[in-house]
């Protein structure tokens, strides 16, 4: 690994009790960045955020609420850029073919994927084997 | 789930006690605005003073509120967002939606 690189691998069981605790840990990462300028509070929260997101869509939709099933995050900072992770051990969907939410027709669900693609510089979902990773990534300087 | 139940003159308050309201544990707070309009109830305030994280899941629970109030003709305002919860209701557009106050009591002088 690179000097200065942080990498953080978790894996809890497939349980929304365990959103706080990774999204605990994405703030306190977000606090440690030495060099970021912008406003750290803010970054923090995003970072909490769509590490929720991400690991809800993980457990309620790819792994369908299965709580024998495993959420594996790795969350990667080095040159400036903040990589999460998420594998999710179910059959998938495209990322792409995921509508933008209607902001005229309310609706209760529908918001996760748009927030994670707002508040991040690129976001990927890919089919890998034995299920598929979600990569969202930002750049911090 | 934490949930403090006031009731002033003909308006449930609602305090959420929780720092997080997501996909954990808003499932609770929808089902409590829900039971309240089905009994009749007509005018709710929910108060996230002491919520300084909400995800889509809680967002999603909030507008349940509200479609739920206005089937039953009823009416569901917030009160006391902290600055973090409120830019989500700014991102997600939810901000021209609800009648948001900066106070409880602003709020019970608006119903």
């Amino acid at each position: 690994m690179k000097e200065n690189a942080i990498e953080i691998d978790i894996r809890v069981p497939n349980q929304t009790r365990y959103l706080s605790l990774i999204g605990r840990i994405g703030e306190d990462i977000a606090k440690e960045l030495g060099k970021y300028q912008g406003d750290r509070e803010t970054l923090a929260y995003h970072i909490n955020l769509v590490l929720t997101e991400a690991m809800v869509n993980a457990i309620k939709h790819a792994n369908a609420g299965d709580p024998d099933k495993t959420v594996h995050v790795i969350i990667n900072i080095c040159n400036d850029q903040l990589v999460i992770k998420v594998f999710d051990e179910g059959q998938g969907f495209d990322i792409n073919a995921v509508p933008q939410p209607s902001f005229e027709q309310l609706e209760d669900r529908g918001r996760g994927i748009f927030i994670i693609k707002s508040l991040m510089d690129s976001v990927a979902y890919t089919k890998i084997d034995g299920g598929n990773v979600l990569q969202m990534t930002k750049k911090l300087d | 789930m934490n949930l403090k139940i006031e009731e002033k003159s003909d308006i449930v308050i609602i305090f959420v006690k929780e720092e997080r309201l997501d996909a954990h544990n808003s499932g609770e707070l929808k089902s409590e605005m829900q039971g309240l309009f089905e009994q009749g109830k007509k005018n709710v305030l929910v108060d996230l003073k002491e919520v300084r994280f909400i995800d889509s899941s809680g967002l999603g629970a909030l507008v349940s509120g509200f479609k739920n109030a206005i089937s039953h003709q009823g009416s569901l305002k917030l009160a006391t967002l902290q600055s973090q919860v409120k830019s989500m209701f700014e991102l997600t557009r939810l901000h021209r939606v609800f009648e948001i106050y900066e106070t409880t009591a602003e709020a019970l002088e608006n119903f």
